[in-house]
């Protein structure tokens, strides 16, 4: 059993004459909490994509757990265990939060999606309302998406993401968007909810004060290629993440 | 109220109301329901793929093979129960709809609604050259039986009406239970965000293959019933204009509500009967006009009704 939760070998991609992905090699051990930066365009969304089946790969291999996940399809890859969440907060926006988390607890039940039990029945609504609560977020339960603040978009994204008891969790710039006095919160929630799954977690993030607070270590992105991988301090000392990523210099 | 809500109750009670209307109705309004609720039964089976966000164009496929099962099992075996013939058709549909089901199930939007269409189109065109089915004059279909019972006259036609309404009944609660069920609810978000869905783990192309499935045994059912009732079946059942009825009714109804699909589809024979009657040349115009006054007036179709009704009795 590989020790690494996921590994990505010489991943290439090219979108025309831009290069998205020039070469990622890295190996994530399981049960770590790494971040992405990098500015935009830099690959670290297009990174995700790779790794959750969205965009292929034109050359590489990617593993989860030892097993080669390359050209699996998104659903397979979720299947498996690795979640994500989104930049724009992918929901059901004709429906209520209720709903939408109920949606994910019926896909990720332990039977396959029933024709005849009712949705809403009081099982799923109890565990439904349970995991908005644990996020913080049950009070909006009945509110339509367009009626949600960002700040609950991006929970309840996240918190359907989670429901299906993944192994590794990909969250694409978890606090975008979102009040600066709420980023703070909603990253404590999230890492609250997650460390009690054991999660092995990689964000994507711009704010380097969070990607200082709650990751190990950090892999800085410029042009397709990772120029920095360290622990965060050092990483954010790095000259090149200075003067590509963090515009210090 | 709260015995409404309950989809058993609900139905039982709309049953019995069908059964007495069916013992006051006059020979042409009860041959009309029938057929409303036949039409009514294919533009169910549409909803049921609106609420997963498609729309098929090609149900005619369907209905039409319905109706020449009833005609070709009583020419051909001489079955005429309407219980067998019924299994039959639905059978038949449903196994066309298993074939084409997965592979229609890849696409979306117009190319989707096209797709269905052509497929409706070629057995048009296939029946038509056939003359060992009737050609274009199609066939004529004998007069069903009911375990054994062999009515004539009204008591046919009142036969027929109280099978249909049974049918449309059990039918409607079990679409509205499917309509509620898990599997109901991920339709609804596949509508909304097939992404998220495939992220959540779920396969969308399979619950559109299911849907249409679903959708093509209603129509098979639909076109069995029909073709018994008219006593007559021919290629025009798949002809596009015939498809494009039930889409209008799906539009009419809106897919909130199960009885709206049925009052849909009566008032759509309604309008047509009477406006065919008083304008003979024009009764499509009237029809496009109820259609566009429903669309501005109502743009979630008749169900929407009910569901204002519902918000109005909650906030109050």
């Amino acid at each position: 059993m590989s020790e690494l939760a996921l590994e990505a070998e010489a991943l290439h991609k090219r979108f025309g004459a831009i290069s998205a992905a020039e070469g990622i090699t890295m190996g994530v051990p399981k049960g770590a909490i790494w971040s992405l930066i990098g500015s935009n365009g830099a690959g670290k969304t297009t990174f995700v994509n790779m790794v959750t089946g969205y965009v292929k790969p034109d050359h590489g291999r990617i593993a989860f757990e030892g097993r080669d996940i390359t050209r699996l399809s998104p659903r397979q890859i979720t299947r498996l265990g690795i979640r994500r969440s989104f930049q724009i907060p992918q929901l059901c926006a004709g429906l209520s939060v209720l709903e939408n988390m109920l949606i994910s607890l019926t896909i990720n039940g332990e039977h396959p999606p029933s024709f005849w039990r009712p949705a809403s029945h009081a099982t799923e609504v109890d565990r439904a309302i349970d995991i908005l609560e644990r996020f913080r977020i049950a009070d909006y339960r009945d509110r339509l998406m367009g009626e949600l603040p960002a700040g609950v978009r991006k929970l309840l994204d996240i918190a359907m993401a989670m429901s299906g008891h993944p192994r590794v969790m990909l969250l694409d710039e978890p606090t975008s968007g979102v009040a600066a006095e709420e980023k703070y919160p909603i990253m404590d929630l999230v890492m609250e909810a997650l460390s009690a799954e054991e999660v092995t977690i990689l964000f994507v993030e711009h704010d380097m004060d969070i990607v200082t607070r709650y990751s190990q270590r950090v892999l800085a992105f410029y042009d397709g290629r990772i120029i920095a991988d360290d622990a965060p301090d050092e990483v954010l000392a790095d000259p090149d993440v200075q003067r590509y990523v963090t515009g210090e210099l | 109220m709260t015995l409404l809500r309950s989809v058993p109750a609900a139905s039982a009670l709309a049953f019995a109301a069908l059964v007495l209307a069916g013992f006051v109705l006059p020979d042409w309004a009860m041959f009309l329901v029938t057929m409303a609720f036949a039409k009514g039964l294919v533009a169910l089976g549409i909803v049921g793929l609106m609420r997963g966000g498609l729309v098929s164009f090609g149900q005619g496929l369907y209905f039409c093979i319905g109706a020449y099962v009833s005609g070709l099992m009583a020419n051909w075996t001489g079955i005429t129960d309407i219980f067998l013939l019924s299994l039959l058709g639905v059978l038949a549909a449903g196994a066309i709809g298993t074939i084409f089901g997965p592979l229609l199930a890849n696409y979306r939007g117009i190319f989707f609604a096209m797709l269905s269409l052509s497929l409706s189109m070629i057995l048009y065109g296939a029946l038509s050259k056939m003359t060992t089915l009737g050609g274009t004059d199609g066939l004529n279909v004998a007069a069903p039986t009911f375990l054994g019972y062999a009515p004539e006259g009204r008591p046919l036609g009142l036969a027929l009406y109280l099978y249909t309404s049974a049918i449309v009944v059990l039918v409607g609660g079990l679409m509205r239970g499917l309509f509620n069920s898990q599997r109901g609810l991920i339709a609804l978000a596949i509508r909304d965000n097939e992404l998220r869905i495939e992220y959540l783990g779920a396969s969308v192309r399979t619950a559109m293959a299911i849907n249409y499935v679903i959708a093509a045994v209603l129509g098979g059912l639909g076109g069995v019933i029909s073709g018994l009732a008219i006593g007559h079946v021919d290629p025009e059942f798949s002809f596009w204009t015939t498809s494009g009825e039930f889409v209008f009714v799906a539009i009419l109804s809106g897919y909130l509500s199960i009885p709206a699909v049925f009052v849909g589809s009566i008032l759509l024979e309604v309008v047509r009967s009477f406006s065919n009657l008083y304008f003979p040349n024009t009764w499509q115009l009237a029809l496009g006009i109820f259609l566009l006054l429903v669309i501005v007036l109502l743009p979630r179709g008749l169900g929407s009704l009910t569901l204002r009704r519902r918000k109005a009795k909650e906030q109050a």
